[in-house]
């Protein structure tokens, strides 16, 4: 697990980010509501929930896909959030890429691997000559664990773990600092989702990328993150490392989301009853919650009296 | 549960089919041999990676099987009662394709698919959907079927069925709609209920309680019910029998503490491992290298020889014949002959068994 030094500053620090989606004159959706959370170098930082809950909203906000309705997005020292300069823009663009969920559904079906790949660095200009470029790719191809005859290939002619690979050639070829992986193994078969997480995780011990990991498979995030946000209904309701979020879950939701995970064991998985969460029954409000604080990195949100409750039989 | 199974019980038997599709760039075995057993009462899981023919199978029995598609061999024996009371049986690869669509499915033989929203009719209300079968194969009357119809949504777990009755698809959330879809499988009180992937589009707090939805139906009602899925956590939750399929064969079968605590092909090894478990902390995911087969191609001895770090060199040679391992356990794999070399399985995986074993007698 990687050391996270809370000295240095952090590679991307989101504070009071609002996404609202206006529907009607008289309907706006607020897919995020107000969510602050940092993510420091080097780390993978999860981000659960179920559908709907606004985290892939999250990080097409961050990334800029949408224009944000409100809050600050600070990405290693340039502010993204609002209007950009035309720098601020050009150093979000290249140091922040994404990885979508269906690898079919994000590479051109009409151009090569290496058209593919390549295109990011065209666009930016980051090479001083064609044999650079096409070292550049080649490199990545390697390092993804395709080999070099697949570059000429088109995306049709790949499986979909080989597709997710090319999705991640392309998002790495830009050496970026942050990378955000939305659903990137859902569409995988279980085989094959294994292989893209270990490869995503060798990806990061060698080169050191930041990861944003958007996902609603807890146990899968649970192996690759460091640490853990919890979404539901445009907030986060609790945030911690992930053995806080493992072993101390505070807020009922969290605790509904791990006993709903499935166990590959009869024995226990023909008794397992799921902890149930209606947020109207138990007439929890999150927009009157405030953040309580467990411990430098574990906090939970909550109004004084339902912290108090949820955190009666727990230890700190 | 592994009593001996009294043949009047079975409603399915399928014997050695084989299925292609004729494709533009060549004849593709989707289905090499398979052979299954299905008795009242009890729950088959089919757990494969796509295109390893698991869908194929059970869109052969409800005679939806592509254009391209054709029953080269074996057959499909389904018992069933008929009108007049008698015991019938009837081969449905014999069928044509029609005859199983007007006859049997959603009468005798119903289906719950992966996505509720493509499944169901968004320009009908979920009552008329419910009732149509219940009018076209049982002739009730309309208020008949009504009544019944709102008792489903009832039995599903729908609260307020009277109003839910003259809602449309969108109006409802994923969870209900998977609980309208189950209804209108119910309606005509099938034999055998097939889910395709049940749960896979639904969020997982809402996964376990549709599954144990379709399980509560099933013990009042004693239908067998056949999973196809990939998520073993759901096959953990529900089955009582589990078929591995790989590459269009049934690679090991038995029953479901056979495949979870003791299984034997490489292959379900490789499956089991890949899950990530909450409990380890393990750095490393146990990774099955490489990709299924391309079945355009012919298989020459075991297909998932090339993905095995434990294959034989007979493995690429022949085809591995189904060993029997004791109890209702059966392998497709040359490391179970007599003349094999003793292969463990991996390290990882056995701890695990170990923890998995010791957890599920302590609880």
């Amino acid at each position: 697990m990687t050391v996270i030094d809370k000295n240095t500053a952090p590679l991307l620090h989101v504070e009071g980010l609002k996404q609202y989606f206006r529907i009607s004159s008289s309907y706006t959706t607020k897919a995020v509501d107000g969510i602050s959370f940092d993510i420091w170098p080097g780390e993978t930082y999860g981000l659960v929930g179920e559908s709907g809950s606004g985290k892939s909203t999250t990080g097409r906000a961050i990334i800029r896909l949408y224009d944000p309705t409100g809050g600050m997005i600070i990405f290693d020292g340039h502010d993204i959030s609002g209007k950009m300069s035309r720098e601020d823009e050009r150093y979000l663009r290249t140091n922040m890429q994404m990885i979508f969920q269906d690898p079919m559904a994000c590479l051109n079906p009409r151009k090569k691997v290496k058209e593919i790949i390549a295109q990011g660095l065209e666009i930016h200009h980051l090479y001083s000559s064609q044999k650079e470029l096409e070292d550049k790719v080649y490199a990545i191809i390697d390092k993804v664990g395709l080999s070099r005859e697949h570059a000429t290939r088109y995306p049709h002619q790949f499986s979909g773990g080989q597709r997710q690979r090319i999705g991640i050639a392309r998002a790495l070829v830009m050496n970026p600092k942050l990378v955000i992986a939305d659903e990137a193994i859902s569409a995988l078969d279980v085989s094959i989702q294994a292989q893209v997480v270990n490869l995503m995780k060798d990806l990061q011990d060698e080169l050191g990328t930041t990861y944003l990991f958007i996902a609603h498979d807890l146990s899968m995030v649970k192996y690759i993150s460091d640490r853990i946000g919890v979404m539901h209904l445009g907030h986060i309701v609790e945030t911690g490392t992930t053995d806080e979020i493992f072993e101390n879950p505070i807020h009922p939701y969290t605790r509904s989301l791990l006993s709903a995970i499935p166990r590959p064991n009869p024995r226990i998985e023909k008794k397992r009853v799921a902890v149930e969460y209606d947020k109207e029954k138990e007439g929890v409000d999150y927009t009157a919650g405030h953040i309580h604080k467990l411990t430098d990195t574990h906090s939970v949100l909550a109004t004084d009296e339902e912290f108090a409750v949820w955190s009666k039989d727990h230890s700190y | 549960m592994p009593t001996p199974k009294d043949l009047n019980d079975r409603v399915l038997s399928i014997r050695d089919l084989n299925i292609s599709f004729d494709t533009a760039s060549g004849t593709v075995h989707a289905i090499r041999g398979v052979r299954m057993d299905l008795f009242r009462g009890e729950t088959i899981a089919i757990v494969g990676e796509s295109g390893s023919g698991k869908s194929v199978t059970v869109k052969t029995i409800m005679g939806i099987l592509a254009n391209n598609g054709h029953i080269d061999s074996g057959s499909i024996n389904y018992t069933f009662v008929n009108e007049k009371g008698e015991k019938e049986t009837v081969d449905m690869t014999r069928l044509s394709q029609k005859e199983i669509r007007y006859r049997f499915c959603g009468k005798h033989i119903a289906m719950v698919f992966q996505d509720p929203m493509t499944s169901l009719d968004p320009t009908m209300t979920i009552g008329k959907q419910i009732m149509e079968g219940m009018i076209l194969h049982l002739k009730l009357s309309k208020a008949e079927a009504k009544k019944r119809a709102i008792d489903l949504l009832a039995k599903v777990g729908i609260e307020n069925p009277e109003k839910r009755f003259k809602q449309y698809p969108h109006e409802l959330s994923g969870g209900m709609r998977q609980r309208v879809v189950i209804a209108i499988a119910l309606a005509c009180e099938p034999d055998i209920l097939i889910c395709d992937e049940p749960t896979t589009a639904l969020d997982v707090t809402i996964q376990a309680k549709i599954l144990e939805l379709i399980k509560e139906i099933q013990a009042e009602s004693n239908f067998a019910v056949i999973y196809i899925t990939h998520d073993l956590g759901v096959v953990a939750k529900v089955a009582d029998y589990v078929d591995v399929m790989y590459a269009g064969r049934i690679i090991e079968k038995g029953n479901i503490d056979e495949i979870f605590y003791d299984p034997r092909h490489p292959y379900t090894w490789g499956l089991l491992a890949s899950m990530p478990d909450t409990d380890t902390n393990s750095k490393r995911l146990f990774a099955i290298p490489g990709t299924p087969p391309n079945l355009l191609e012919k298989v020459t001895g075991d297909a998932f020889a090339p993905r095995n770090p434990f294959a034989l060199k007979i493995d690429y040679e022949a085809e591995p014949p189904m060993y029997d391992v004791g109890g209702q356990h059966r392998v497709a794999s040359w490391l179970c002959d007599p003349r094999a070399p003793h292969v463990a399985m991996p390290e990882q995986l056995r701890e695990r068994m170990e923890k998995m074993r010791k957890e599920g007698i302590l609880e």
